[in-house]
This record gives C-alpha cells, sequence and structure tokens, in this order.
C-alpha cells in the first residue's frame, strides 16, 4: 500500500526550485542555443570539442552554488547514507549510463520533455523505473 | 556574453537544485522508494521546470539562432534505439542506488563530502570508459 510521507512532503519549495531550474535551462537554449544536459556537458569536458568555454562555466555556475548560497543563508539538508563501495558503483552506473543514454535527469528530463522529444520520454521513463526498482529492491527485497 | 549567461544560468540551476531538495540524496531516495513512506515532493520539481521551460524551448526548437547569435543546438534525433535505453536503464540503477545524478553531483561537490567526492569520481570513470570505447568502436569502424 502506498503511503505519502507528509512529514518529509516539501512542494513549495519544491515548485520554486524546480522553477529555477526550468528557467536556467531556458536561458541555456535561448541565449546560447544549447541543451542544460548536465552529463553530456560533463562528458564534452572530457574531450575536444566546440564550445568548451560556455559549458565549462554552466558547470561552474552549479559548482559555486552552494558557495553562494552560503553567503545569505545555510545549506538545506544534504544526506548521504550510502557507504563507499555503493558510491562507486553508483558513480560508475550513471557515468557510462548516461553517456550510453545521451543524456540524464536534466537533459532528458527536463529539456527533452519539454520540447516534447520521443526519444528523452523512453530515456526518462526507463531510469525512472529502474530507479523506483532498484530503491524496491535494495530496501525492501535485499536489505530487509 | 554568451559566456556571461551560461555562467549566470549555471548558477540558477544550482540555486534551483538545492532549494529543490534535489541535492540531497536521501529525499532523491525518498521519492525513489515507492513503497516505502513516498516522498512526492520531486515530482513536483520535474513538473515546475517542464511547466516554465516549456514555452521558451517550444520557441527555440523551430530557430535557426539563439537570440545571442548562437547556432540552436537541440537534437533533432526521434528515433528510439537500443543505446539510449540501455544506458539509461543503467543510469536508473546507479541514480536508485546512491540518489545521486550528474547535476546534483556537481552541486553538492564543494560542500566537502568525501562521500560526493567519491562518487563524482567514479562517474568520471565511467565517463571516460564510454569515451574510450567510442573512440575504439570509431578506428575499428574505419579501418574495416
Amino acid at each position: 500500500m502506498m503511503s505519502i510521507d507528509w512529514y518529509n512532503f516539501t512542494p513549495w519549495s519544491a515548485l520554486l526550485g524546480g522553477a529555477l531550474i526550468g528557467l536556467a535551462a531556458s536561458v541555456f537554449a535561448v541565449m546560447n542555443g544549447r541543451v542544460a544536459g548536465i552529463s553530456g556537458l560533463l562528458g564534452s569536458l572530457l574531450a575536444p570539442g566546440e564550445g568548451r568555454g560556455e559549458k565549462a562555466l554552466f558547470l561552474l555556475g552549479i559548482l559555486l552554488a552552494p558557495v553562494l548560497w552560503q553567503l545569505f543563508s545555510r545549506l538545506p539538508e544534504i544526506q548521504i547514507n550510502s557507504g563507499w563501495l555503493a558510491l562507486t558503483v553508483a558513480g560508475f552506473l550513471v557515468g557510462i549510463g548516461t553517456r550510453y543514454g545521451s543524456g540524464c535527469t536534466s537533459g532528458h528530463g527536463v529539456c527533452g520533455l519539454s520540447r516534447l522529444s520521443p526519444r528523452s520520454l523512453a530515456a526518462t521513463l526507463s531510469f525512472m523505473g529502474a530507479g523506483f526498482v532498484t530503491v524496491f529492491v535494495l530496501r525492501h527485497l535485499w536489505g530487509a | 556574453m554568451r559566456k556571461l549567461t551560461a555562467f549566470i544560468a549555471g548558477i540558477i540551476f544550482g540555486i534551483g537544485l538545492l532549494a529543490a531538495g534535489m541535492a540531497n540524496p536521501a529525499k532523491v531516495l525518498a521519492f525513489l522508494d515507492l513503497s516505502g513512506a513516498w516522498d512526492p515532493s520531486l515530482a513536483f520539481v520535474m513538473v515546475a521546470a517542464i511547466g516554465v521551460a516549456f514555452l521558451p524551448f517550444s520557441w527555440a526548437r523551430f530557430q535557426r539562432s539563439s537570440l545571442l547569435g548562437a547556432p540552436m543546438q537541440l537534437p533533432g534525433k526521434r528515433e528510439l534505439d537500443r543505446r539510449l535505453i540501455g544506458g539509461s536503464l543503467l543510469f536508473g540503477i546507479g541514480w536508485g542506488i546512491a540518489g545521486i545524478c550528474p547535476g546534483p553531483a556537481v552541486a553538492i561537490l564543494l560542500t566537502g563530502r568525501w562521500q560526493v567526492l567519491l562518487f563524482v569520481l567514479a562517474m568520471l570513470a565511467g565517463m571516460l570508459l564510454f569515451a574510450l570505447l567510442q573512440r575504439r568502436t570509431a578506428a575499428r569502424e574505419s579501418s574495416s
């Protein structure tokens, strides 16, 4: 049976944060003509190619966001419960999977769905589905 | 000018991830845990992001150049293939293990947690492996 965690449910900050993400992706597309897909941007920095300066600056902006945030306020909670082995395996799968799949939550999930791409819809359903199944297996079958 | 818009868009993107709760791996896993105490917040992030980005992307995808004169480089491919789905499934498994996808990984890298550094290094290793395999395939195809 599905039960909603009302205590940790944060619809307003989720909507606000999501709107900012959508705004940033829109600026990058309308001004720079590019997709704000983080895995693609990271991957393109690992090989020679055009536009690396702009791509690196977009990533630098994300990297510095928590530093700027801390000038004005306390950072929101960031809780990581995974051990080193899980983090290593997870990072590796995320790295290779997003490159083979040509995108991640931002490139497919936000930008791709916003431009009604059938590829991005298929990719988003695939990684969300795999994420749901993985958490179910790890938390409720394996970890139980 | 394009460098500036890229940097500003990156900052907004990062702030959005932090504000949304997307940069908190425990919260991401609570969203992916449908059969536990489900936290639906992150669905609101996606809806708001797409809601804001939909109109700008609808305009952008029919333009040849951006407002700042850069070529519009939104992907035009629409066919599904095995790489797209397979890669996205691998990404989803990795996402489900640790609750971290590429954007948030960059956004919390400078908050001083070894777990994030390890995840990012493993992710970059996965991306590098992909680049190497790509280069080998390309070399084999051009020599045959």
